[in-house]
């Protein structure tokens, strides 16, 4: 298997794209922002299709890339200013979004081999990345984890608790902005392995996961990228071995995952609820 | 000369933690409420009732500097509000946190005092250790590793206490702590804020609906209603004369034998003798 350059390729970038899916994720899951992260996508097929299109002789085999990043980076932008706050931005969120998925099917309609290239955004092209793209990966990568690594607790914090950081003097606006931006660019890059239409596999699905088995935001982060990671080895190495797609895999054990850990969490805190109610009459009775 | 300097510093600065003259709060083109005026000093608990959408929450945001005053002025610590005081702690009023956050209590607690910081210190536990102490204040220890998602109304009101209080604010502002607490859980709350206030000399103003049970702890009451607002001690503000005079309407406070207060005449309901 890896005597083959685009497996080679394929699981490199799939690796970095796994961490920086499973680290953004987690302030998707809770900020409630998943909504959004598919909005992004899809925006950036728009994107995509466009650039594939209008400057698909320019820019070669990045035209994708290009316009996925352009697309969904605008797209956040927007969505950014048409709502300050992070509560109630469906409404804006599905507006813009329906606009520019019409225009993504304009522009793939036009292109004359769209049925192949829709193909490939819609559901991702992770056996067919060049070591450019690879190295575009990792500068996106870096890029992304170190602006993560600076806004970590702002961020943190002013998406636990908007009206409290805001009093504190934290620039809620400018938080917003950076994450938004974080997750275009993460899922412009995401879209590579999943697709668009398969983006939450990577983006939320590991991280809603992690939160279940973790109340530290720091350990859910690092089992959000330790699924979203395994899901895409596991992934790309069956599909390596059968005929049946990468992006399928990594949604069946992303959510294989998913409900055995939601099933196991229920089983255990209902235990613990009603521990935790014969210890609270407890303390009650002491108190009074 | 540096004994000079403290000699000049004014005799008021020291006691009065917030003062106000003729302050006018509103939009452009609406007033809420006007001439407003005020003194609070070191250690007060004042509670700030009146009917809905009068203009209570308005007060606390200009305080925190998050909306300006239209007219008179305002001094916190003899300087105009300004956004993110580390000097004041706040509760907002708001609604139930979602049930599918799972992030434990501490962690809340932990970055009120880190949140603002930039960069990343994963090995950083001085914040670990002041966000167990506010929880300790509140006593919340039970429910410092529990997740947000399913504490009780009463339990998140303490961690929200612990949250203002982990910065060490000499001025607390809590919007409507008790809304949603049965009345034994609204007992405990007030007591645990009275003794936070007390010991720590910290000055509170609280918004309440209903100002009865909390006439054992208070020293002043802020009145806010029909665009006017009245400030002072409960037997001076709560009265038919003072309320009559100050709105120019007939207003009636009744009084029970166990000394609880009903305002008729400015608020649609009232029912809290």
């Amino acid at each position: 298997m890896w005597s083959y350059q685009f497996m080679q390729h394929a699981f490199e970038a799939g690796t970095m794209i796994a961490v920086i899916a499973g680290v953004t994720g987690y302030f998707v899951v809770l900020r409630r922002s998943a909504f959004t992260a598919h909005a992004f996508s899809e925006m950036g097929f728009a994107g995509a299709a466009g650039a594939v299109l209008l400057a698909g002789g320019l820019l070669g085999e990045n035209a994708p890339i290009v316009g996925l990043l352009l697309g969904s980076t605008t797209g956040g932008l927007a969505i950014a200013a048409l709502a300050r706050r992070a509560t109630n931005r469906d409404t804006q969120v599905g507006i813009v979004l329906a606009f520019t998925l019409g225009l993504g099917l304009l522009f793939i309609r036009l292109y004359p081999a769209y049925a192949t290239e829709a193909y490939s955004i819609l559901f991702g092209q992770i056996l067919g990345v060049s070591i450019n793209q690879v190295l575009l990966t990792l500068v996106a990568s870096v890029v992304i984890l170190s602006t993560v690594a600076v806004v970590y607790r702002p961020l943190l914090f002013a998406s636990l608790d908007e009206d409290v950081a805001e009093a504190k003097g934290m620039p809620i606006l400018f938080l917003g902005t950076v994450f938004m931006l974080l997750v275009a660019v993460s899922v412009s890059f995401a879209v590579q392995v999943t697709g668009v239409l398969l983006i939450f596999s990577l983006m939320v699905t590991p991280a809603a996961t992690a939160q279940y088995l973790a109340r530290r935001p720091q350990r859910a982060i690092i089992i959000s990228v330790a699924i979203s990671l395994l899901a895409t080895w596991v992934g790309l190495f069956v599909a390596f071995y059968t005929i049946y797609p990468v992006s399928f895999f990594i949604t069946a054990i992303v959510f294989a995952l998913y409900l055995l850990v939601r099933l196991l969490h229920q089983r255990t805190t209902w235990g613990r609820a009603s521990s935790v109610k014969v210890g609270g009459e407890g303390v009650d009775k002491r108190n009074g | 000369m540096s004994l000079t300097v403290h000699g000049l510093r004014p005799a008021g600065v020291e006691s009065d933690f917030i003062t106000a003259e003729n302050l006018t709060a509103g939009y452009r083109d609406k007033i809420v409420w006007r001439d407003a005026n005020f003194t609070f000093g070191r250690g007060e608990l004042v509670v700030v009732i009146g009917p809905n959408a009068a203009g209570k929450t308005t007060l606390f945001r200009i305080m925190l500097g998050l909306q300006q005053p239209i007219g008179g002025t305002i001094k916190i610590f003899g300087a105009p509000p300004r956004r993110g005081n580390p000097k004041i702690g706040y509760v907002p009023q708001r609604h139930v946190i979602d049930s599918e956050t799972n992030i434990e209590a501490l962690e809340l607690v932990r970055l009120a005092l880190s949140g603002r910081q930039w960069g990343f210190n994963p090995f950083s536990h001085n914040d670990r250790d002041a966000a167990l102490a506010a929880l300790e204040a509140v006593d919340a220890m039970d429910v410092a590793h529990r997740p947000l998602g399913v504490l009780s109304g009463g339990e998140l009101q303490r961690i929200f206490l612990a949250e203002a209080l982990v910065s060490n604010p000499e001025i607390l502002l809590l919007d409507e702590p008790l809304s949603n607490l049965d009345m034994r859980r609204e007992t405990d709350l007030l007591h645990l804020v009275d003794d936070v206030v007390r010991s720590r000399g910290i000055t509170a103003l609280l918004i309440a609906h209903n100002i009865n049970p909390l006439l054992p702890h208070l020293d002043k009451v802020v009145y806010v209603a029909s665009g006017k607002v009245a400030t002072g001690k409960p037997s001076e503000v709560l009265t038919s004369e003072s309320l009559t005079a100050l709105y120019g309407i007939q207003v009636e406070v009744l009084r029970d034998p166990h000394g609880n207060v009903a305002i008729i005449g400015l608020e649609e309901h009232h029912g809290d003798v």
